[in-house]
């Protein structure tokens, strides 16, 4: 139950940090607003093709778009890590009585509550430009729920590269080259069954794209169809696997200081 | 390797017993064993490189050693690590407060995860001992450098940790913020904490430290208290002069059966001592019953530096 309680202390200094930078909030909730509005206007006619299943593109990116805002602000968690182990505050929470895996979790826990205000405007402002969503709050909920558990997944594995690597340099190297792929090699921009099949055969062992499917199907049609449940399990491993592997970093962070 | 296998007691707060790390093939540490006896000010002298901070990293659990074993508060930092960390606490070179929290908000984060029975009580009462109330709600990257390190030994004291740790706790200070830290150390050490510090300075382990260890090159070449230290270089020396060649001759009889060698100088005498105030007042005394006053007295007394230089062979010694 410490650890616990150890998360909660660590969360609330995340949060509290996240909310003292108020051009860091702006800047991280307009972008997703700017992304919506460019590719929405960008691949409009894309709903054109045979066998799209919306005839609305801002419909069926909104999901894309927040499902690709959390995975990346996951991925820029590690710069955090970076700036504590310059400033000793990362050796001093190792040196006091706390958990690992409560410092791990009281950095990735607080993505949440950035992807429920982003989801909240992305979701908002798409509403007002004309998308419109079948599966209404709950859709919305499940939407949020897997985007959480991507961006927690995310924020670990960023940790970890963080404390293995401990340079921002190689931090913005592996969001760079590990997320773009992921985005491109998902439905976020379009219909999975319009894709080469080999991005196809990708997609399906890609967790962006389980949040996407997952988002998407019950935002559009309700949080009770078919593959909803399994694609947020599979996140859930998702996210539970790359903590540990994060907080297993620190054991390696502490063999080499 | 060595014999030493006596069980820790509680009046030993940090033993490390041979305690070896190699970076690659770069050894750090070689063979590094010391005691620090409890609630006593323990100094770790070394220049840059000497291995002061990789010492400071095992006894903290932060890293782990090669060979050898250490125990801290009783318990071995390998084995039962979590229970170290419950009974110390670290402040690094750097302070390490997180600049977009509050003063008041860091210590209360500390206390927290300390589990203090009080944590906004006890953050109240150090940002008061640490002068730091008026800037106590304001984030800490408006604090200047001074405040910034109080803040961070402020932090380094919440839970009343039985050991602390302080690495190079001067470093970079002026004169009146080093000796504010002096202050504070002394303090501290007077309420029964056991400090263990690492300096480059040796005014400093002189000032501070009961016992100190002199680690060179990953190994300890010496190791006493600040008086024994010096002890190792002739030191205390004292200078006499005198009106005349006659009395100074006379002089140098009487002094010559009641005191260490002498050198002549004109109609100056150079005693060597052990650098005690006993000794001198034993040259005085002999002088007055002998009824020959000196015109002119001064004293050389033998500094850390001078055994540090000694011992480290770093300005023209032969020690390694």
């Amino acid at each position: 139950m410490t650890a616990i309680r150890h998360t909660l202390y660590l969360t609330w200094r995340q949060v509290r940090n996240f909310l003292r930078q108020p051009w860091f909030v702006g800047l991280s909730l307009a972008q997703p607003i700017l992304y919506l509005l460019l590719f929405g206007a960008l691949f409009k006619k894309v709903v054109e093709i045979p066998g799209f299943a919306t005839d609305s593109y801002i419909t069926f990116l909104t999901p894309g778009i927040v499902v690709m805002s959390a995975m990346f602000a996951g991925g820029w968690s590690g710069m955090g890590v970076i700036d504590d182990l310059d400033r000793g505050v990362m050796d001093r929470l190792l040196v006091a009585p706390t958990s690992r895996g409560a410092i791990m979790l009281g950095r990735v826990t607080p993505q949440v509550l950035t992807i429920l205000i982003q989801t909240g405007i992305i979701v908002g402002l798409a509403l007002l430009v004309g998308g419109h969503f079948a599966g209404g709050w709950g859709g919305a909920a499940v939407l949020i729920v897997v985007s959480a558990l991507l961006s927690i997944g995310v924020a670990s594995l960023s940790n970890g590269v963080a404390l293995l690597l401990r340079k921002e340099e190689s931090v913005i190297a592996a969001v760079n080259m590990g997320l773009l792929p992921l985005l491109f090699l998902s439905s976020a921009f379009l219909q999975q069954n319009l894709a080469p099949r080999w991005i196809q055969d990708i997609a399906t062992y890609n967790p962006a794209n389980w949040a996407i499917q997952a988002g998407r199907t019950s935002l559009m049609t309700g949080p009770g169809s078919s593959g909803v449940l399994s694609h947020t399990l599979y996140l859930l491993v998702f996210a539970v696997v790359c903590t540990w592997l994060a907080t297993r970093a620190f054991h390696s962070y502490q063999r080499s200081v | 390797m060595s014999g030493l296998s006596a069980p820790p007691t509680v009046e030993t707060a940090v033993e490390a017993r041979s305690l070896s790390k190699s970076y690659g093939d770069v050894p750090v540490l070689e063979d590094v064993s010391f005691g620090v006896r409890r609630g006593t000010v323990f100094a770790l002298l070394g220049g840059n490189g000497a291995g002061k901070t990789t010492t400071i990293n095992i006894l903290t659990t932060l890293i782990k050693a090669d060979g050898g074993t250490a125990t801290v508060a009783g318990y071995d930092v390998a084995a039962r690590p979590h229970k170290v960390r419950g009974e110390i606490s670290l402040t690094g070179q750097f302070a390490a407060v997180d600049n977009r929290l509050t003063g008041r908000e860091n210590l209360r984060l500390i206390g927290d995860l300390r589990h203090v029975a009080d944590p906004a009580g006890t953050a109240a009462s150090l940002l008061r001992r640490f002068g730091l109330e008026e800037a106590a709600d304001r984030v800490a990257s408006t604090f200047s450098g001074g405040m910034r390190r109080r803040l961070d030994i402020a932090m380094g004291l919440i839970g009343s940790p039985a050991v602390i740790f302080l690495d190079e706790p001067t470093s970079g200070f002026d004169p009146a913020a080093r000796n504010e830290m002096w202050r504070t150390i002394r303090t501290l050490a007077e309420g029964g904490t056991t400090v263990f510090l690492t300096t480059q300075h040796l005014d400093e382990a002189d000032e501070l430290a009961d016992d100190i260890a002199v680690l060179h090159q990953g190994r300890i070449v010496a190791r006493g208290t600040a008086a024994e230290l010096k002890k190792l270089v002739p030191g205390g020396l004292i200078e006499l002069a005198f009106g005349d060649d006659e009395t100074r001759d006379a002089a140098a009889t009487v002094l010559g059966t009641s005191s260490a060698p002498a050198r002549h100088e004109g109609a100056r005498l150079t005693i060597a001592t052990d650098g005690s105030a006993a000794q001198v007042a034993r040259v005085f005394a002999a002088l007055e019953d002998a009824r020959i006053e000196p015109t002119e007295f001064s004293q050389k007394v033998a500094t850390l530096d001078d055994v540090f230089l000694k011992l480290t062979g770093v300005e023209g010694g032969d020690d390694r």
